[in-house]
């Protein structure tokens, strides 16, 4: 798909985030404004920018994608991703604003009052911003590469580029506004070709979506591949094309048979309407009826991947330093909960969508599932669904809202990240030493683009959720809700989680996928880093910190009181 | 017009029962709050108990059963194949009905938490 409506739109959105950037950057002149806009901002507000800011490239083009090629186990990213939100609300919300902390590393520091836990905590909360970062970045490269064919490196560049001068210029300030802007664009650019889709498939005689046969392409089909591709064939297919097959030289018409194939990069062959699909090596080969039925995505422990899945999303969303960081801007601890009650609901809606691209894409573009670009399927399906300049329109709004969704998360992930490097390892404070952090804070995760293999954006989204939940969430759960934890404790806890789960992640994103023991490591790290912190921090109760009660005070009174304890900022 | 003979006017004397002069209590409970009293932590502790076992229990009730799923769907295949509206039940629970659930849990759980933690201001300002 090369459409040059869609590059319009990308531009349209990159220079409409700069320019309600700049709009904030006139109000924004403290340090305070520079880190958490003052905390002036109402409920809807700040719980649009959590929407705009937590809807990442996982949501927008992941999700499809993997339901798209596995069927509805992958429903349970959405589920997660949201749930996440409910358990945040009831467990953390309320006591984490009113500790009255900038970033993760201070509510460590206000509840322990230890710089070892608080260094720790910095650390942890950087891998899993880089982890997170990486994704957003590979994802914008692949949308730009499927509008118009540029190499993979140029939309990370562009990316991290706007994001960075936007945040150097206005900080959290302008980034509440903008991200607030861009949940409402991403819903729209969702929701509206979704309407015409339906439309459209209903037009062309609403055909089943899980009929008993197996993928087949809708009308003959040129398909590209960029790189080396090894597929698996189940019936036997004839094609025409040229390029490299199985080692030897094709210039014509040819044939799979059934077993494995390789195609070398660069090869262009042409199936004729109604063949079945070849897959990808890493898709299993399912008709579409069997693919509709959960716990068939060919896993070796679809339960146990399940399962792992659900505590690292349901768990994880607390421990995302771009999501703690949106707390610090509510007024208090009431309006944290009233926000977060509005984010369930901005995001219950707009999980509704991606479902509806995966399920139509297996009857409009499964030449994706032979490319293995299942994460393009958002973007292509509109342009092929519905004919015309319509369809480019429709693929253009879709691209925009792609690319909206890498530039928020990356944003709202580069001011948390910034801030925990400008205040915790670079020890520069003030507006220089934030705006030197940023620039830090984008190259470690660009310089990780050239490294990692082809993993999945939803994957490598699960795995800095696996990381969060695994470290962070007992940190912030165990610590608010319990006072027996000690420093010991909480360091053990942290670290016994959390770097299993980020080792187990970095593997599995170097080999480019592999055992789903290390691909999904949330459902043993995560009891790990629970018990240890719980465990050491029984076997040391000479190292509670002092004025522990003090705290609890803080983090649990209702303001209305008007205790001089909860006096602040 | 002014009548020579006016009703004399009733007046309703009160007082307190005892003779103690009614002196406010010298420590109102958001003081010993404040200042890490034992009564101050007491508070405390009943208060962090009750909100604790309202978010575990929610969280044990609402995701407890949404994750009950994957199990279920193990367990009864059959479920699987239902259709319900026109949707595989497996989409139609996982793809649209968890959400509603989620937004009504949230709701409910801020409407316990105020009402707990306005009960909470009470309790402190009677005392």
């Amino acid at each position: 798909m090369s459409s040059s409506y869609g590059i319009i739109a990308v531009v349209v959105v990159a220079v409409g985030t700069v320019l309600v950037g700049t709009y904030g950057l006139r109000i924004s002149r403290t340090t305070s404004d520079f880190f958490v806009a003052s905390r002036t901002v109402s409920p809807w507000w700040n719980a649009s920018a959590i929407g705009g800011e937590y809807l990442s490239a996982a949501s927008f083009v992941g999700i499809a994608g993997l339901i798209f090629a596995h069927g509805p186990d992958m429903l349970w990213f959405p589920v997660g991703y949201t749930a996440g939100y409910l358990v945040l609300l009831a467990l953390v919300a309320a006591p984490l604003r009113r500790s009255g902390a900038y970033t993760l590393p201070d509510f460590a520091e206000a509840r322990f009052g230890s710089p070892a836990v608080r260094a720790v905590a910095s650390v942890i909360a950087l891998g899993i911003g880089w982890l997170y970062l990486l994704p957003q970045l590979q994802g914008a490269g692949l949308t730009l590469h499927t509008l118009t064919g540029a190499p993979d490196w140029v939309g990370a560049l562009v990316v991290a580029v706007v994001v960075t001068a936007n945040v150097i210029a206005g900080g959290m300030r302008s980034i509440t506004f903008v991200q607030a802007f861009q949940y409402w664009l991403k819903l729209t650019a969702i929701a509206v070709p979704v309407v015409f889709l339906v439309v459209a498939w209903q037009a062309h005689g609403a055909r089943d979506l899980t009929g008993p046969e197996f993928p087949v392409f809708p009308r003959e089909t040129t398909v590209s591949f960029d790189t080396n591709t090894s597929v698996r064939v189940e019936q036997a297919v004839a094609f025409r094309g040229d390029g490299v097959v199985d080692g030897s030289e094709v210039d014509g018409p040819a044939e799979f048979g059934p077993g494995e194939h390789t195609i070398a990069a660069g090869s262009r062959l042409v199936f004729p309407e109604g063949a079945p699909v070849p897959h990808v090596a890493s898709i299993p080969f399912n008709t579409n009826a069997s693919w509709a039925l959960p716990l068939r995505g060919g896993d070796d422990f679809p339960l146990y991947a399940v399962y792992s899945l659900i505590i690292a999303t349901f768990l994880g969303t607390m421990g995302l330093p771009h999501v703690i960081v949106r707390f610090y801007t509510n007024p208090n601890g009431r309006a944290a909960r009233r926000t977060t009650l509005i984010v369930l609901g901005l995001l219950g809606i707009f999980y509704l969508m991606p479902p509806i691209y995966g399920a139509l894409g297996r009857l409009y573009t499964p030449e994706l599932l032979m490319t293995g670009d299942t994460d393009a399927v958002v973007l292509v399906l509109p342009s092929r669904m519905v004919d015309g300049v319509g369809g480019q329109l429709l693929g253009a709004l879709v691209a925009g809202g792609a690319f909206a969704a890498f530039l928020s998360t990356s944003s709202g992930l580069m001011v948390s990240l910034a801030g925990v490097l400008s205040r915790d390892v670079l020890k520069f404070r003030g507006i220089r030493g934030f705006r030197v952090s940023t620039v830090l804070a984008v190259l470690v995760p660009l310089g990780m683009t050239w490294l990692v293999g082809k993993v999945p954006v939803a994957d490598m989204v699960g795995l800095a959720f696996a990381v969060a939940a695994s470290s962070l969430c007992p940190l912030l759960v165990l610590g608010i809700w319990s006072t027996r934890i000690t420093t010991a404790g909480a360091v053990a806890g942290m670290l016994a989680g959390g770097v299993p789960a980020l080792v187990a992640g970095l593997v599995t994103i170097s080999a480019g996928g592999g055992n789903v023991f290390l691909a999904r490591p949330a459902a043993w790290t995560v009891p790990l880093g629970f018990i240890v912190m719980y465990v050491v921090s029984l076997l040391t109760p000479r190292k509670v910190p002092p004025g522990v009660n003090h705290v609890m005070v803080r983090l649990h009174a209702p303001e209305n009181l008007g205790l001089r304890s909860q006096d602040r900022l | 017009m002014t009548t020579p003979e006016k009703p004399t006017q009733r007046v309703v004397v009160t007082s307190p029962r005892t003779r103690a002069p009614r002196v406010p209590r010298p420590y109102p409970a958001s003081r010993e709050i404040d200042e890490q009293s034992e009564l101050g932590a007491v508070y405390m502790r009943s208060l962090i108990r009750t909100q604790r076992r309202l978010g575990l229990l929610l969280c044990a009730v609402v995701c407890g059963s949404v994750a009950a799923l994957p199990l279920v769907f193990t367990l009864v295949p059959s479920v699987t194949s239902q259709r319900l509206l026109g949707l595989p039940l497996p989409w139609l629970l996982l793809g649209v009905l968890v959400f509603p659930v989620l937004v009504l849990a949230g709701w409910f759980y801020v409407r316990q938490a105020e009402r707990g933690e306005r009960e909470f201001a009470e309790l402190v300002e009677r005392s």
